[in-house]
């Protein structure tokens, strides 16, 4: 009977760990890029965030950009931008924030709605003023970090403060190398970028955590061995359900990249790199990050922990 | 003899058939559902705007007018109060927080301290001087509770609004402290919307001064009178009148209004008053005849119309070279009563219904095939027993959170089509968990039955404290996020708990089922 396909040999012995200078290397790199890219560039903030009105019609033939382009740019709203939308007849039009408040975006659509006619297809309209855009950015940040620190506690409390501060720093990172990816490729900073976020600090938490409790046991079991040797064990016996469950992960997520449409794909891809970036930061951050520090057992175990040393010992006497 | 607790099985059985129960009228369209006998489920889940089309305004309640139309109120109130109890003061007026004048006569204040805890509340903060000086504010407590009755009213009258509009399954929420959300499915130009929010809609019936006569003198605005624009389109010569500030007959007294046509033909809107209303209205007309009487509208002269008889009825017209249209919209707004503030629109996002059906077939071409594709590599590592099991939690997994969102009512969006992709993620996760751990055991020489019994129970911990850490953040995303954030929190948060079920019961049951029939001894079906 088929069994199943054996992706990594029975037992590999890769010493994760011992990269750990040269992932911290990469990873600082990274997210120093990122920083200072963010810093440099900034970020290329979507309506979202910064207010301003955005379109996307459909013409009934494939449509002029210049000629629209012309059309729009004198109504004098400021910058316009125009762009091809999945195909020739889609049109994406974003119109800056306008000044004179809210009032002055809703007369902004009207008039660009006016100017283009009826027999354009308005596929989808939204204005957004300045008040809301300010208040998503402090609200989202707000509510990540509240999260961060909720996870902090809720790790401290079930294994030691040293792993909830080591996958902490490894959330940050997963979530600035987002942030660079929005930074250095200008793509659009919008809610979109902030579930991508989300999704990614989800995911990455999971991962890491499910090496932390291997962590955990392989410190309980084996009570002499230096902690740099656990950690690589504990990577290494998981690394097949790693594997495992990031590939299916990132195959759905490449399903719904490339059949789920522009707008789903828009949502997929910050969602597939946070994927990646997590995976790798759980093995080469979150686990060797951990050798910072002096680890101690907690003395009073787990009750829904076996003690290993016990269960050798009942084998034993059983044989 | 490989035994499974009897319980077991009968949960399994009962939570996958009511998940397909509540589940089954999203694989079906509209049209199919209505045609199944009543008795089946027939709830599909709601769609959000941006999968099935329509309209969402973002409204700001203007809290700074409550107050500020508040004070005005009450310093014309303590005006006539202190004409009746002759008090003399000077420079009595608000700046939009507290209200100041000065006294002629020190002895007063204690009088004065009584009438104005009367008309703002015992516990408003009043601050006497020994030169007279007086500022008055209200108290905190008041001041809230002013706000937080705006809101509600306003709410209220937005919901009247929208109904005399005749939208159908409109949604209409406070969100935060002054913000109102309306969503219109199906509304593709929510311009007529708009149009009626944007006007307060506040109705008075006031008589026009004598000295208006003149439209040169303007001014210098009699005391007691003030100058207003007027509205009326085309004929009129004036461009203000003045009137005076006593209100005669006010929007509250109305109890009807209709659109329908003058005399002449034109447009116009007929209206009801309440008894008070026809009463005052009788009075009015009655001693003024022969006199103009303005109909005002959010401080805009609509028309001024000179009063040839008592009209006893408490039923007019209001004319105005009005639209069809327009007259339509003046009669909405009039019936369903004023707003306690103006609103502003802080955001509006419309879908078109073309793009939202586009958007959800892609969506479940894309769901569709991320499935598919799911399935295969599945059972490709795990062999057909575990593959097939681990299969079924998974398809499991979505029926049962497709009924999950369908009962509580929760609104399917794209980025919670997002959320669903990454609960697929999860729901592998836990079973790649077990079956990892179960082929641990099985190389450190378990047999086939505990090591399956074994490896659940050890997994069971990891899966707890990764899903526990998750839903932790989940949860406080939903109490600090706002829209699309909190959306994707609840998917996430109840496909955790689903993916912590099908992992635990159903695999395990499919998976103990075979190793029944195959006999307890015998190998495992997974690779070592």
């Amino acid at each position: 009977m088929f069994k199943g396909i054996r992706i990594l040999p029975r037992q590999t012995k890769i010493n994760f760990v011992k990269l750990r200078f040269m992932t911290y290397l990469i990873s600082s790199i990274f997210v120093f890029g990122s920083i200072t890219t963010y810093f440099i560039k900034g970020l290329n903030y979507g309506i979202d965030f910064r207010g301003g009105v955005m379109m996307e019609v459909r013409t009934s033939e494939p449509a002029d950009l210049s000629d629209m382009r012309t059309q729009l740019g004198s109504l004098g709203l400021g910058d316009i931008a125009l762009q091809e939308y999945g195909s020739p007849q889609d049109v994406l039009i974003r119109v800056e924030q306008q000044n004179g408040g809210e009032k002055a975006q809703m007369a902004a659509v009207q008039l660009i709605k006016d100017t283009l006619g009826t027999e354009i297809e308005y596929r989808r309209v939204e204005s957004v003023g300045p008040k809301v855009g300010e208040e998503l950015v402090s609200n989202s940040i707000q509510a990540i970090l509240w999260a961060l620190v909720a996870m902090l506690i809720y790790i401290w409390f079930r294994f030691e403060w040293q792993f909830g501060l080591c996958a902490i720093v490894a959330l940050a990172h997963d979530a600035f190398a987002i942030l660079g990816l929005y930074a250095v490729f200008g793509l659009e900073f919008n809610l979109t970028a902030i579930v991508g976020i989300l999704i990614t600090i989800g995911y990455s938490i999971n991962d890491t955590v499910v090496i932390y409790d291997r962590i955990r046991e392989n410190l309980r079991k084996y009570k002499k061995k230096p902690v740099l040797e656990i950690i690589n064990k504990s990577i290494n016996e998981t690394l097949t359900r790693t594997i495992l469950t990031s590939s299916s992960t990132l195959l759905a997520l490449f399903s719904l990249y490339f059949f789920g449409g522009e707008v789903i794909a828009n949502y997929s891809l910050p969602i597939l790199v946070g994927v990646a970036v997590g995976t790798y930061s759980s093995i080469f951050l979150a686990a060797p990050l951990l050798l910072s520090f002096k680890l101690k057992v907690r003395k009073d175990e787990d009750p829904d922990m076996p003690d290993f040393n016990k269960i050798g010992a009942e084998k034993a006497a059983k044989s | 003899m490989v035994y499974i607790a009897r319980w077991r099985i009968i949960l399994v059985l009962l939570v996958s058939l009511a998940g397909i129960w509540f589940a089954l009228p999203n694989f079906f369209s509209k049209k199919d559902i209505q045609s199944w006998p009543s008795f089946f489920y027939n709830e599909q889940v709601n769609l959000g705007l941006d999968l099935q089309g329509g309209s969402s305004i973002l409204l700001e309640v203007d809290l700074k007018n409550v107050i500020k139309e508040y004070l005005s109120a009450t310093v014309d109130e303590m005006r006539r109060s202190f004409r009746k109890e002759k008090i003399g003061y000077v420079g009595l007026g608000n700046n939009n927080k507290e209200i100041h004048f000065s006294l002629r006569n020190i002895d007063d204040q204690d009088t004065v301290k009584k009438l104005l805890k009367k008309l703002m509340g015992q516990d408003a903060v009043i601050d006497i001087g020994q030169n007279g000086k007086v500022t008055a504010q209200i108290s905190d407590d008041t001041r809230k509770e002013r706000l937080k009755m705006a809101i509600s009213q306003s709410i209220e009258i937005v919901r009247r609004r929208i109904d005399e509009m005749g939208t159908k399954e409109p949604s209409i929420q406070q969100q935060g402290q002054d913000r109102i959300l309306i969503q219109l499915p199906g509304v593709d130009d929510p311009g007529q919307v708009k149009n009626l929010l944007g006007k307060t809609a506040k109705l008075t019936f006031r008589l026009v001064h004598p000295q208006n006569s003149s439209s040169t003198v303007k001014s210098r605005v009699p005391l007691g009178a003030e100058l207003i624009p007027s509205d009326e389109k085309g004929r009129g010569s004036t461009s203000h009148y003045i009137i005076q500030k006593r209100v005669d007959v006010s929007g509250e007294m109305l109890v009807d209004a209709q659109p329908t046509f003058d005399q002449n033909g034109q447009p116009a809107v007929s209206f009801s008053l309440d008894a008070k209303g026809a009463r005052r209205f009788a009075d009015v007309t009655r001693k003024n005849i022969g006199r103009p009487f303005a109909i005002i509208l959010d401080n805009k002269v609509i028309s001024a119309p000179v009063i040839q008889s008592e009209i006893p009825s408490g039923s007019g017209i209001i004319t105005g070279n009005f639209s069809t249209a327009e007259a339509k919209d003046l009669s909405i707004l009039l019936r369903a009563g004023a707003l306690p503030a103006p609103l502003d629109v802080l955001e509006e996002r419309t879908v078109g219904p073309d793009l939202g059906a586009d958007s959800i077939e892609a969506g479940k071409m894309a769901t569709v095939v991320a499935i598919i594709a799911v399935l295969v590599f599945m059972l490709l590592f795990y062999g057909p027993v575990f593959g097939i099991a681990a299969n079924a939690a998974l398809v499991m997994n979505l029926v049962l959170l497709f009924a999950a969102l369908s009962l509580i009512g929760a609104t399917l969006t794209l980025p919670g089509i997002a959320g669903i992709a990454l609960t697929l993620g999860m729901a592998v996760d836990a079973n790649v968990l077990i079956y990892e751990r179960i082929k641990e055991e099985v190389s450190l020489g378990q047999a086939p039955m505990s090591a399956i019994s074994v490896g659940y129970a050890r997994a069971m911990g990891t899966i707890v404290d990764s899903n526990v850490t998750t839903l932790i953040g989940a949860a406080l995303l939903y109490q600090f996020g706002t829209g699309p954030v909190k959306g994707f929190a609840v998917t996430l948060s109840i496909g955790i708990l689903i993916s912590m079920f099908t992992a635990i019961s159903l695999t395990r049951v499919i998976v103990l089922w075979w190793m029944k029939a195959k006999g307890s001894t015998s190998e495992l079906p997974l690779i070592k």
